[in-house]
């Protein structure tokens, strides 16, 4: 009797890990069967969607790309009537995640979140990326997090021309933290090092939150941090350029790389993408949910409060914001010959 | 302390709402469950249970995510202490005893064991959260790149600790360790290490993939041959009377122990980077070195699942010191608050404590209270669930390799990690079978990341300072830890040296 009882007790925990997988998963191997019939009606007219979408984030959860999708859940599903499961795919940079993307079945009922300039610089640095930037078929860009140079208060340098002054008569001594290598933050040192005519020593960590502590601790001399970060520690840092194109409303008083002379825009964008070949009419219902959130107010506050620029690119615009960046940045590392390097 | 007073009643009447309370209740119980599955760990059964929280209200969503955190943890030593798999990384250490006491019959001492030690250690890191938070961050800020190499190189020589019995096995195991650690994109520099087309391996070997391949595969197939052979290694466990009181006893009288467990585990957790399961690893080596008993660690003694229990617990309050006032978050679990805490509207930071005092305050104290009820909830639950290990190989060994699957699928939700799995299990069931301990190896792969990063970035603040030397050997806390290797790696020496001495001065004094 009593081992009928645990035998009971123990299939309960292995339901109960079953459902919380699925859970994980985002039942994303779900009517594997359905999806042949699915398509063949997309094919006619898009009577999409029919079940749920799986929302994969190429990184860990609790990042600022996790926190977004969590933001735009509901939101999501209110707009195209179905359930969107978030499963996490973390790990070399999002080059896991994306590479998964992009072999995925081009339905629409995969959809990845995706990262501008990761999805440019994995694939140009790396010599087996998994994927390619012209595999990444975006659906749209909501959300900007403009890089910025910043020091301590405490910090000799005041302006940005201080920074440059002293990074000129002392090659190599300024230590900069940031997050990555071959990142948004590492191809910012390495635009601003070329514009200015300056060395620095870049000190990687692997993620913001370490640099971030790092530099507070003052083990770095100056950082580069996304726009969200540096609002967050505004009181303890002088921020003294950011990567916007124009001046930023939640930190109105630091100026942008571009007043100051310096022809760069060092930003990480988010946007979601869906697999190469999916049918342009299941693309751009997509396409239709996320304007809808990116026109919604209270979303749009949220995020510049919290650091975050609000951006609207629809399909068209995206694609032209990625080419654009690919050509900006593969210039600039064919200029310093550093793919090359990399091999 | 003036605006904790003032925030007090507020918050008590936030916890013991009692739908807050059962909420609270109901993660810590969740959090137990999902723990000790090993694969689930406590970070994704947050990030799963986040959504349901942004309808409630921020201090009862905080408090039921508070209570999974602390729920998960402990759950880990569950899986640890029944079939030797740590449910999740922070329970590594639970194993070196906890197993050992279950083949004794002796498992519900360690559970009881570990639900007491995990309750005070809790209770203590939350504490040290509430009270000294602005204090212990400028300890975390302390710790640069050399203090991190050095960190790494202090945890590794606790191998001296775990391979008592052949310390060049325990070398070798922690060499494997560091070499499985390397592959994937290195931490700094992005060069793709040991992948051989794998575009999975960019991501390198998880390390719970490696846990569930080490620990747990090889148990499962020696119950097999338990089966096959027909000896039987594990002893049934029976039901006492006053196990729980005498394990309570044996602890509350070693207050030492405790508080030094759930003090290094609060340290370990605000060093970001560092997590559980190296605060476990820590406690426990401690543990050992204090001991008047040395030798008898590793055999099964409750004092090792309560260094260990009590350590990653109140590293739960640590992990959460960078988080409420940097806005940093220092473990992955408390990455996955970080979101929760900015979809609920809230910057984390030291604006927590000024704007939503209230809340963060409820949040606080509620990580005490749930301490509390996870250790009811273990201590009455210790007798039923030790009796799982009762149940006939023949079902227990096909059901533990169904949850290996699961378990190392779902941590990425990746099909490479179930192969990878398999075949570390296979590589460890063989090790185990030489006589090699799977602690080193897994300590290898921890920490390895960590001394690499230290490493590469201290070098590179050498070179813009000029010297090396100064970067390395000259900083305070730096010091301290290279003194703290030191009398690590020789300790085995020492305690020899010591016992001889002892030996001898015990002769003269009982001759005379």
């Amino acid at each position: 009797m009593r081992k009928l009882k645990f035998v009971g007790l123990l299939a309960m925990v292995v339901l109960l890990s079953m459902a919380l997988v699925v859970g994980c998963t985002g039942g994303q191997k779900a009517d594997e069967g359905d999806k042949a019939k699915d398509q063949e009606q997309t094919a006619e007219k898009p009577d999409f969607p029919t079940k749920p979408i799986t929302y994969i984030i190429p990184f860990n959860p609790g990042g600022q790309s996790d926190v977004e999708a969590r933001r735009q859940q509901p939101l999501l599903e209110e707009a195209l009537g179905t359930k969107i499961n978030i499963t996490y795919k973390a790990g070399g940079g999002g080059a896991v995640g994306w590479t998964e993307l992009i072999h995925t079945k081009p339905d629409g009922y995969t959809i990845a979140g995706i990262n501008i300039p990761h999805i440019i610089l994995q694939p140009i640095a790396r010599e087996n990326a998994g994927y390619t930037t012209e595999q990444i078929n975006p659906v749209a860009i909501f959300q900007g997090t403009p890089i910025g140079l910043a020091v301590l208060k405490d910090s000799p340098f005041n302006t940005l021309e201080d920074f440059i002054n002293y990074a000129k008569e002392n090659p190599g001594k300024i230590t900069v933290g940031g997050s990555g290598t071959w990142s948004g933050h590492h191809i910012a040192l390495l635009q601003l090092q070329e514009l200015a005519g300056i060395e620095l020593t870049y000190v990687p960590s692997s993620g913001a939150a370490p640099s971030v502590t790092q530099f507070l601790g003052g083990h770095t001399d100056a950082l580069f941090a996304n726009s969200n970060d540096l609002v967050t520690h505004k009181d303890k840092i002088k921020i003294l350029a950011l990567g916007s194109e124009e001046r930023f409303e939640a930190l109105s008083d630091v100026p942008t790389f571009k007043e100051l002379g310096y022809e760069m825009t060092p930003s990480i964008d988010r946007g979601v993408a869906v697999p190469p070949g999916t049918p342009e009419e299941i693309k751009s219902i997509l396409e239709d949910a996320f304007i809808q959130i990116m026109e919604n107010e209270a979303v749009r506050e949220q995020m510049i409060e919290q650091g975050f620029v609000p951006l609207k690119m629809d399909a068209k615009a995206a694609q032209e914001h990625i080419n654009k960046k690919q050509k900006e940045y593969s210039q600039l590392l064919e200029d310093l010959g550093l793919p090359e390097e990399k091999k | 302390m003036a605006e904790f007073l003032q925030y007090f009643a507020g918050a008590m009447g936030h916890i013991f709402n009692l739908s807050n309370f059962l909420l609270m209740t109901l993660g810590v119980a969740a959090g137990i469950v999902v723990g000790c599955l090993p694969g689930l760990t406590a970070t994704m059964a947050l990030a799963v249970l986040v959504p349901f929280t942004f309808t409630m209200d921020p201090a009862t969503g905080l408090m039921t995510l508070g209570g999974i955190y602390v729920g998960a943890i402990y759950g880990g030593c569950i899986s640890a202490i029944l079939i030797n798999t740590p449910g999740t990384p922070s329970a590594i250490a639970t194993t070196f005893d906890g197993y050992p006491l279950t083949k004794k019959g002796k498992g519900e001492h360690a559970l009881v064991a570990a639900a007491y030690s995990s309750g005070v250690g809790g209770v203590i890191g939350a504490i040290l959260l509430m009270f000294l938070a602005p204090l212990l961050v400028k300890v975390a800020l302390k710790f640069g790149p050399p203090e991190y190499f050095w960190l790494a190189t202090f945890g590794l020589t606790i191998i001296a600790t775990l391979s008592a019995k052949s310390l060049l096995k325990g070398v070798i195991g922690g060499t494997l360790g560091l070499l499985i650690a390397t592959i994937g994109l290195a931490p700094i520099g992005g060069e793709m290490r040991y992948t051989f087309g794998f575009y999975q391996l960019q991501a390198g070997i998880e390390l719970i993939v490696a846990l569930i391949g080490f620990f747990c595969v090889p148990e499962i197939l020696s119950m097999v041959e338990e089966v096959v052979t027909e000896k039987k290694e594990i002893q049934k466990f029976k039901s006492q009377k006053g196990v729980a009181r005498e394990v309570i006893v044996k602890l509350t009288k070693q207050p030492f122990l405790l508080i030094r467990s759930a003090i290094i585990g609060c340290f370990v957790g605000i060093v970001p980077g560092a997590g559980g399961n190296v605060a476990g690893l820590v406690s426990y080596n401690e543990a050992v070195r204090w001991s008047k008993e040395p030798e008898k660690f590793g055999t099964g003694v409750v004092e090792g699942v309560a260094a260990s229990e009590s350590s990653n617990n109140a590293e739960v309050g640590g992990s959460l010191v960078p988080l409420l006032t940097l806005g940093i978050p220092g473990a992955p679990p408390a990455a996955v608050l970080m979101g929760a805490l900015m979809l609920q509207g809230m910057r984390p930071g030291p604006d927590l404590f000024v704007q939503h005092g209230d809340i963060t305050y409820t949040f606080l104290i509620s990580l005490v209270i749930a301490n509390i009820v996870m250790f009811v909830l273990g201590f009455y639950g210790a007798k039923y669930v030790a009796r799982l290990i009762n149940l006939p190989a023949s079902f227990l060994a096909p059901m533990i390799a169904f949850m290996t699957i699961i378990g190392s699928y779902s941590i990425r939700n990746n099909m490479l990690d179930v192969f990878i799995m398999v075949g570390m299990g296979l590589l460890g069931y063989i090790l185990r079978k030489l006589d090699f301990h799977p602690g080193p190896i897994v300590l290898g792969m921890i920490l390895g990341p960590i001394a690499e990063k230290g490493l590469v970035q201290s070098m590179m603040l050498a070179r813009s300072q000029g010297s090396i030397l100064e970067v390395f050997f000259t900083r305070p806390i730096s010091i301290v830890l290279i003194i703290l290797c030191l009398i690590s790696a020789f300790w085995p020496m020492i305690s020899e040296w010591n016992k001889k001495r002892r030996g001898e001065s015990q002769g003269v004094s009982s001759n005379g």
